[in-house]
């Protein structure tokens, strides 16, 4: 008797003493999981009395669910008080994911297609033409002279001396290069990028914070998508070559219809990157590109600790993810994983 | 600077003659320019965007680590003062809050620290001994080996008696933490999911959502969880007798917080990728084993586990990195205290920004990025080779 519940009749089933286990420590984790968000969805309609007197666990039960929290942060505060932040975060979180999955592709694809040589000597002087121009700008040059003139001697340089080099990279160095700037902590690009960006006029706005997103992007994207690309049988592409048609046509109509899976995922996990970006956005915006991670965390220096009407916000914020998730969660593993897997 | 020199033979457009060509119009001459040059019209948007927003910046703060940047009357002053931050972060006023208060070694952290010496030593006459041996590759190993007894002796001598540890140890505690929880349950986690039970799906998605709330999201919703008074948790804190004891007032408990919260977040990611990577794994390899007799620890081992290594070798590699850079969490459920308790080093950098010292916290940054270089390129050489069978 007892041996039945430790032995499985079905060896592709698990026992009923493993089922037993299994169950208890999913449910736990199922718990673990729902618990805090089940928390944050009750709190956003408890009123402050709620709140403060001691945990409300069951709505109607302990208490009267309300729209207290609704009402002061949508009504009373005025409604482009949330709806600026959050046009912002949607915007800037779509349109930076979309273009870095377009460009991220594109070199993806270019990588694992074309052999490329760039040479080593061309680099270096590229990399001393940039600290040629910090120089410059450091030593009172207005910063567009100072550029300028380093880029001209780069050119020059480049085309006459730099030809007679012989060493160069590989693709697989360019891929490495690339996907090395997602190593960059973000703390040591944001200083000068502020700058810049005050330079150009970008500060507080939405093309500024999308050029920035993508770019912190881009790694993520050629990395997932390269190997995905490079897992497509190359005789696909030849035949329409064969049939007159051009690079683009090619990548357009054959290659991105077989990548949907891995365009997917990866296009979800940078959104989700990008709509919830803090630090960033954090030195790049003041009010008018304010996103909805800064509304958040600026609550508690405004208001104190109002957690009905934090719980609100941070309900609204995560609700569009969690739909998308729950919508595109067939395609997120595989999707990931035929990127992934080759590292 | 990148001259692609292989460029396919049948491109429809380049094999227009000279005479076909001056017939076209502009758009037409446009296009067969697109055309002639798709190599670099596909990967010059990247590079650029690369080169201008993260190499350039790059350079500019290695400079601005080197200056002293101030503030004065209309606009600002940028002075050159050679190694004076990295000198102060290291060695002066600023080493408590980045290295910590240097204490004695606890016994077990003595021994742990003797252990990883003998480890290195070991690997190091097993590399002069084999065939793959060079001076150069000594010296790198040597160089190696110096900063990573350095990284060690720090942790152990700041979590030592009398010792706090500052930022680096900190964000070091946080990564190594957080990467080996969260991959141990989400490895756990999965194992049970492939198994052949009802409520697969259910379990997928559930487990996926952590991933999708933003870290301020759920830095508010641990201060809510961990609150001794109105928290949900209430009742069995006081069981405890702890009421009056809060969670982001000592500074082991906000430590714990945070790996906690960070934990939270991060499992599905681990979770879903090893779930697919399982999931793919050869159904035969494994039946034959069953039918072989091989127990289910012998089986995990050296049949589950080779499969799913290069995978689990990349998420390490991805989470340790992405774990290197956390602000976010640690801002808003500790504010980085009490008092620096909990302060990453990027937390760190930007405070010191804040305190308009741009010089320092460029230093500081330079600083996170040798470690972070370091370890990951430590990880790669040690793990790569040995996981990832090519």
């Amino acid at each position: 008797m007892l041996d039945r519940f430790f032995k499985s009749p079905d060896p592709f089933r698990p026992s009923p003493a493993r089922l037993v286990f299994t169950y208890l420590v999913l449910g736990f984790w199922t718990f673990v999981v729902l618990f805090p968000l089940y928390w944050l969805f009750i709190t956003a309609f408890k009123t402050p009395v709620d709140v403060f007197t001691g945990p409300k666990y069951i709505p109607w039960v302990d208490f009267q669910p309300e729209m207290f929290a609704w009402n002061d942060m949508i009504v009373d505060t005025g409604i482009t008080f949330i709806t600026r932040p959050y046009s912002n975060t949607v915007v800037v979180g779509l349109v930076s994911s979309l273009l870095a999955i377009i460009i991220g592709t594109g070199a993806a694809y270019a990588l694992a297609r074309f052999d490329y040589r760039p040479k080593l000597a061309i680099i270096g002087m590229f990399v001393l033409a940039l600290v040629l121009s910090v120089i410059l700008v450091g030593a009172g040059l207005p910063w567009y002279l100072g550029v300028g003139i380093a880029m001209a001697i780069f050119f020059a340089v480049a085309y006459t001396v730099g030809r007679r080099f012989k060493g160069h990279m590989g693709n697989n160095d360019i891929t490495f290069w690339l996907i090395s700037q997602r190593m960059l902590p973000t703390i040591i690009v944001i200083i000068p990028i502020y700058v810049l960006f005050q330079q150009l006029s970008l500060l507080d706005t939405r093309q500024g914070l999308i050029i920035a997103y993508m770019t912190v992007s881009l790694p993520l994207v050629i990395w997932f998508m390269g190997d995905y690309i490079r897992n497509i049988p190359l005789e696909l592409e030849e035949s329409a070559f064969i049939d007159g048609a051009s690079r683009y046509l090619v990548l357009w109509r054959i290659i991105l219809p077989l990548c949907v899976p891995g365009l997917i995922a990866t296009f979800l996990i940078v959104l989700v990157f990008n709509w919830n970006e803090y630090i960033m956005a954090l030195f790049l915006t003041r009010a008018e590109a304010q996103t909805m991670p800064l509304l958040v965390a600026a609550q508690n220096a405004t208001r104190g600790p109002q957690w009905w009407n934090i719980s609100l916000l941070v309900l609204l914020m995560i609700a569009p993810l969690i739909i998308l998730a729950l919508v595109l969660e067939r395609y997120i593993a595989r999707g990931l994983l035929i990127g992934a897997v080759k590292g | 600077m990148i001259e692609p020199t292989s460029q396919p033979q049948s491109l429809p457009l380049s094999g227009v003659s000279p005479d076909e060509y001056a017939n076209l119009s502009l758009w037409g001459r446009f296009n067969h320019w697109l055309e002639k040059r798709s190599a670099l019209v596909l990967i010059m948007p990247a590079i650029l965007l690369v080169l201008f927003l993260s190499l350039f910046p790059l350079v500019i703060s290695l400079f601005l680590s080197f200056s002293r940047f101030q503030f004065v009357s209309g606009g600002f002053s940028i002075r050159f003062v050679g190694l004076a931050n990295y000198n102060k972060l290291l060695f002066g006023s600023e080493q408590r809050r980045l290295l910590g208060d240097f204490g004695t070694a606890s016994p077990p952290g003595f021994v742990l620290g003797v252990v990883f010496l003998l480890v290195m030593i070991v690997m190091l006459v097993q590399y002069v001994r084999s065939k793959r041996f060079s001076w150069v590759g000594l010296f790198f190993r040597l160089i190696a080996i110096l900063f990573a007894m350095a990284l060690a002796v720090l942790c152990i001598v700041t979590l030592g008696e009398d010792g706090i540890p500052g930022a680096l140890v900190v964000t070091l505690i946080f990564v190594f933490a957080g990467v080996a929880l969260q991959y141990g349950i989400g490895l756990g986690l999965a194992l049970l999911v492939t198994q052949n039970i009802r409520g697969k799906r259910f379990f997928r998605i559930v487990f996926l959502l952590p991933m999708m709330i933003t870290p301020v999201g759920i830095g508010f919703l641990f201060r809510m969880l961990t609150n001794t008074i109105v928290g949900p948790f209430a009742p069995l804190w006081q069981a405890a007798g702890l009421a009056d004891f809060s969670f982001v007032e000592t500074a082991t408990g906000a430590r714990i917080a945070v790996i906690i919260a960070e934990t939270w977040q991060w499992t599905p990611f681990m979770f879903i990728i090893l779930l697919a990577a399982l999931e793919s794994t050869s159904h035969e390899i494994v039946e034959a084993a069953r039918v072989d007799g091989a127990g289910k620890w012998a089986m995990f081992r050296s049949i589950i586990l080779p499969q799913i290594a290069p995978v689990s070798f990349t998420l390490i590699l991805i989470r340790t990195i992405e774990a290197f850079k956390i602000i976010d969490l640690p801002n808003i459920l500790t504010y980085g205290g009490p008092g620096t308790a909990t302060e990453s080093v990027t937390l760190y950098a930007y405070n010191q920004w804040r305190a308009l010292d741009l010089g320092l916290s460029a230093a500081i940054a330079y600083l996170l990025l040798i470690v972070v270089t370091f370890v990951a390129m430590v990880y790669v050489r040690i793990i790569r080779r040995r996981v990832v069978v090519d």
